[in-house]
């Protein structure tokens, strides 16, 4: 009988769960653990420059190939730093399972040097977390983690490790599967239910499919597009669900919500059935829910009971994964051969074309100034719409999310639920370790990149050649626009009056780094910063800094009070709708 | 609809440190109200049972429910308020017992049930068992001064006939 600590317990689990990289950062209380990494080449540890970033670091790679990601914070500042990534993947559900050190455990509650109650700050922004206070239970609450993580709706676990319990002996044993008496996620769909969605769904005049976040997690992007397709029905995506249903195929109508497309916000407002799935009707798609889809009744397909009827009551529930429960449509449809009311199809596309005419992404080009618009048109061209693209918060995000058609799931990595500046590079980095061989860009802004931008250091060290695109407006951008519309242009702590020199900033992290002042050079310092495929490369765009982010619905406005570009300069707001954000 | 209805849930989970405190940071994290709570071991010594009441409309009930069977140690709950059954609740009371108020005092325990479990020469101890409303009624009973202390355990309860929450 062998016996071995349990930091090498923790390193030959992560082994046999196929783990391929570790993000972390060392200190005290995980030096036992880092000294088991030491001594073996099967987990690759990689060293950020903030443990924020290794979440981030982490859950873009999962995010951009769909395995778990893995991470690794010492006890104390070391997990309140990380604190605000392992909320970022709870709010986006991505699967993460996160070691934090902790004081041995005869001290913990002492106030001990570097002890915070890892357990109850993170409680609030785990799907679980466990303390592990016996060696003997080790290997099995890491299969547990992984297990919770994973299935199900996906979510961060955090494992908290005192330091006694890393260097404790114990026999090894990793169980081959966990049952858990408590957690038994519902994976297939009520046949009852689904039959019933199909009736539902085929007697619909005027239809929309409206997709989140939960077609991507769970890999349904290819019944979603079978069954999209069987129906000939419109589609639309949400912030998070992009890339699910192909941007450029001709019944995709735009993303939806606040700064969704118009022909999607109106065609949600007119719709008669809509078939919700894996989406959960955040606010900033519904927009006022009194005012939300008002004729229409709803089929709404998602893993997690709760989050059905938490915002918007639905005729049809069906809990369920989203691949299984579409397969099940798709059988039911093909099996009976049900066929949709084409006449009213064909009077509804006619009805989404017209509105599609008002080309409601359509902004004013100058040939002066660098319209951001332009500079994500150029970057879609240049990299022939197949990169990762990973953004951070603000006005980069949403015009990133407009103007990037992605035709396949993973390949846009966003904050969208927590909505956190200073993702982007990090969830870059992730990506790029996730996909070496391909492209990954990263749409930032002069104020998100300040957030993480240590993490250039680690992009040299690990060679992870990310292409930045900084749309640099020195404007807090989103902000600004709100205090424009909102606040009578009282811009208030919204204007940076002073910025590095990001181009000398990169060069000092050993990368290239290139500024970008007028229209005519866009396309080509993109062109240049591409065919570098071993070097991360900073382009700095200095952008138009009054560009607002347009089609627009206000606060407490419904999905047919769009404000467009041309048409709304001036923009008021309800008066309810200034308390929402 | 938009009534707020009281409802008792029981809760059965697993005897496990921070269990208690996820239910109880739900509540708080979500604004949902927490009227009173109550948590012990079962029989089985790997599962607690935590009874609480709560109140909300229709659809605010529905969401509690399905955020409490989120969180991974809840095994199984029953609302306890959309079935036929027992609610109790604990009650020890401290009052004032001297003079004519001595035998009052005594006379109102007996009415309701109660037992004197402690006696000075000034004052009773009384333990009560009964539904919230009775607990209460016997507050309004007794003169308003008369108390010293009140200690409630918060209402726990159980399904009536054959139904029984176990894993």
């Amino acid at each position: 009988m062998e016996l071995i600590t349990g930091a090498e317990i923790m390193v030959r689990c992560l082994k046999e769960e196929g783990v391929e990289y570790l993000f972390g950062y060392p200190g005290g209380a995980v030096l036992h653990i880092y000294d088991a990494l030491y001594v073996q080449d099967d987990v690759k540890h990689i060293l950020v420059r903030h443990e924020q970033a290794a979440l981030h670091a982490a859950d873009g790679y999962s995010r951009a190939c769909g395995k778990p990601g893995v991470a690794l914070v010492t006890s104390g500042p070391g997990l309140t730093n990380a604190v605000t990534g392992i909320a970022n993947a709870y709010m986006d559900s991505v699967p993460l399972v996160v070691f934090s050190g902790q004081v041995p455990t005869a001290l913990i509650g002492n106030d001990a040097f570097q002890e915070v109650d890892a357990i109850g700050i993170t409680r609030p922004c785990v799907k679980h977390n466990f303390l592990v206070r016996d060696i003997k239970n080790l290997a099995e609450t890491i299969k547990k983690a992984f297990f919770i993580a994973t299935t199900g709706r996906p979510g961060p676990v955090l494992i908290d490790l005192p330091k006694d319990v890393t260097i404790a002996k114990a026999e090894y044993h990793y169980p081959k599967k966990v049952k858990l008496r408590s957690y038994n996620p519902t994976i297939k769909g009520h046949a009852g239910q689904i039959r019933k969605a199909v009736d539902m769904i085929l007697s619909a005049k005027r239809p929309m499919i409206y997709t989140g976040g939960g077609v991507i997690l769970s890999d349904g992007s290819p019944e979603l597009v079978e069954l999209t397709q069987l129906l000939g029905y419109p589609i639309t995506n949400t912030l998070m669900g992009l890339g699910a249903y192909p941007a450029t195929d001709k019944q995709f109508i735009g993303m939806l919500g606040m700064h969704g497309t118009y022909e999607a916000n109106m065609a949600m407002h007119e719709c008669d059935v809509l078939i919700a799935i894996g989406a959960r009707f955040d606010d900033r798609v519904t927009g006022k829910i009194e005012k939300f889809c008002p004729t229409a009744r709803i089929v709404h397909v998602d893993i997690d009971p709760s989050s059905i009827s938490k915002n918007v009551q639905v005729d049809i529930p069906i809990v369920g994964s989203v691949p299984n429960v579409l397969r099940a449509m798709i059988s039911v449809i093909r099996d009976e051969k049900l066929k949709p009311d084409a006449d009213a199809l064909g009077k509804w596309w006619r009805q989404i074309d017209e509105w599609r005419g008002i080309k409601s992404l359509s902004y004013r080009q100058s040939n002066e100034v660098i319209k951001p618009q332009f500079v994500i048109q150029k970057l879609y061209e240049v990299t022939q719409g197949q990169a990762i693209i990973t953004s951070d918060v603000g006005q980069h995000q949403m015009w990133a999310a407009q103007y990037y058609h992605f035709d396949r799931p993973r390949q846009w990595i966003n904050s969208g639920g927590l909505g956190t500046m200073g993702f982007g590079l990090p969830a870059a980095m992730g990506a790029k370790f996730a996909f070496p061989d391909q492209d990954v860009a990263c749409v930032t802004g002069d104020g998100s990149i300040q957030m993480m931008l240590q993490e250039l250091a680690t992009m040299k060290q690990y060679n992870t050649p990310v292409k930045i695109v900084n749309l640099n407006n020195g404007y807090l951008g989103m902000v600004r626009q709100w205090q424009e519309f909102f606040y009578q242009k009282r811009y208030c702590m919204t204007y940076f009056e002073s910025l590095p020199d990001f181009v000398m900033l990169a060069e000092a992290y050993g990368h290239v780094g290139k500024r970008i002042e007028k229209p005519g050079d866009v396309e080509g310092a993109l062109r240049e910063a591409f065919a570098m495929k071993d070097r991360t490369v900073f382009l700095d765009f200095i952008t138009d800094q009054t560009e607002n982010v347009f089609p627009m619905i206000p606060s407490g406005g419904g999905q047919n009070e769009m404000l467009l570009a041309e048409r709304d300069e001036m923009v008021s707001t309800h008066d309810e709708g200034m308390v929402l954000l | 609809m938009n009534n707020n209805n009281r409802h008792l849930i029981s809760i059965l989970m697993e005897n496990e440190a921070g269990a208690l405190s996820r239910v109880a940071n739900l509540f708080s994290a979500r604004g949902y109200n927490i009227e009173s709570l109550t948590v012990a071991p079962t029989d089985d010594p790997s599962l607690s049972r935590l009874t609480l009441v709560t109140s909300g409309n229709e659809q605010v009930i529905e969401q509690i429910v399905k955020q409490l069977n989120k969180l991974i140690d809840v095994v199984k709950l029953i609302d306890l308020s959309e079935t036929d059954a027992i609610e109790r609740e604990l009650m020890l009371v401290k009052t004032k017992a001297s003079g004519e108020q001595r035998a009052e005092m005594k006379r109102l325990a007996d009415i309701f049930g109660g037992r004197i479990l402690d006696v000075t020469d000034a004052t009773y101890t009384i333990e009560l068992t009964g539904d919230g409303n009775q607990l209460d009624n016997f507050l309004r009973a007794i003169e308003k001064d008369a108390i010293l202390e009140v200690v409630r355990s918060g209402a726990t309860g159980i399904a009536r006939g054959q139904k029984a929450l176990h894993v």
